[in-house]
């Protein structure tokens, strides 16, 4: 397949526009767990044309319930793991990992170049802290956090609220991790799906939910 | 003043930090915006909250 193959399938699919758009996305994901590494393989089949993809983790046998990693990647670095992954559905994505842990004080650095930016921690304290360090330090920046997606009570519970001007978040907003609640693959990737079709949205204008 | 799109009556002013507890949330795990500004944490024992404000309060969960 070459590049120009790729890229008028996409075209023929998508139409001209949405394609160019999507091409010249350049959106950011924090935290490459259940929920981004889900909504980067989302992206990168639409033909979002640049991520920059930030984990400090190593893929484990407990990530392949829900995590978008095989057997062959266990140990591997996940920003690794991942970038083999994307560049086997879209060959000339361009791609940026940072092999870090990310903190209200490196995001807006790390993530300064990204009009949009996927929140995909795992924990909660990380969560809001990257959220309100992002939306205070880079006043033209979009988030797509994750919020309540483990249990495994119905699908439609999970889905896509617009609480904040440059704030979206998907998940039911209340379920959280806990001694029986555990986190499944078809509700992570509900709501991995929310992110990456909100994040789409923005690249194509489309601020309404 | 407006929390979440509900009616909380303030009787004083009041520190965002003392708000967001009375209301039940914990600091660390919520987003703040404030007529339509964000407030960085490291600001919220220095914001004061009046009756006149609008305010959003985003609670996250675990999991991801």
């Amino acid at each position: 397949m070459t590049h120009k193959e790729f890229e008028e399938m996409l075209i023929s699919r998508q139409t001209l526009p949405v394609y160019e758009k999507l091409k010249n996305a350049r959106i950011g994901i924090a935290g490459l767990g259940g929920l981004g590494s889900n909504i980067a393989m989302m992206l990168a089949r639409a033909g979002v044309g640049s991520l920059v993809l930030a984990d400090f983790d190593t893929v484990e046998i407990s990530n392949l319930n829900r995590q978008h990693y095989f057997i062959r990647h266990l140990g591997m670095k996940k920003s690794m793991a991942l970038e083999e992954q994307l560049k086997e559905v879209n060959s000339w994505i361009s791609l940026k990992t940072y092999d870090i842990r990310i903190t209200g004080k490196n995001a807006a650095e790390i993530f300064k170049d990204c009009p949009i930016i996927c929140e995909a921690f795992d924990n909660p304290v990380s969560k809001a802290e990257l959220t309100s360090a992002v939306l205070s330090d880079l006043p033209n920046t979009y988030v797509v956090a994750g919020s309540g997606m483990a249990g495994h009570s119905s699908a439609n519970n999970i889905r896509t609220t617009h609480p904040m001007r440059r704030l979206y978040v998907c998940g039911d907003g209340v379920t959280e991790i806990g001694n029986d609640v555990s986190l499944i693959a078809p509700r992570v990737q509900l709501c991995a799906a929310h992110q990456a079709n909100a994040a789409i949205r923005l690249c194509l204008g489309l601020t309404d939910i | 003043m407006k929390v979440n799109g509900e009616i909380i009556h303030l009787h004083s002013e009041i520190s965002l930090a003392d708000f967001v507890a009375q209301q039940g949330y914990r600091k660390e795990r919520i987003a703040v915006e404030l007529n339509g500004e964000i407030i960085p944490k490291s600001a919220y024992d220095d914001t004061m909250v009046t009756e006149a404000d609008t305010m959003e309060i985003v609670h996250f969960v675990g999991g991801g």
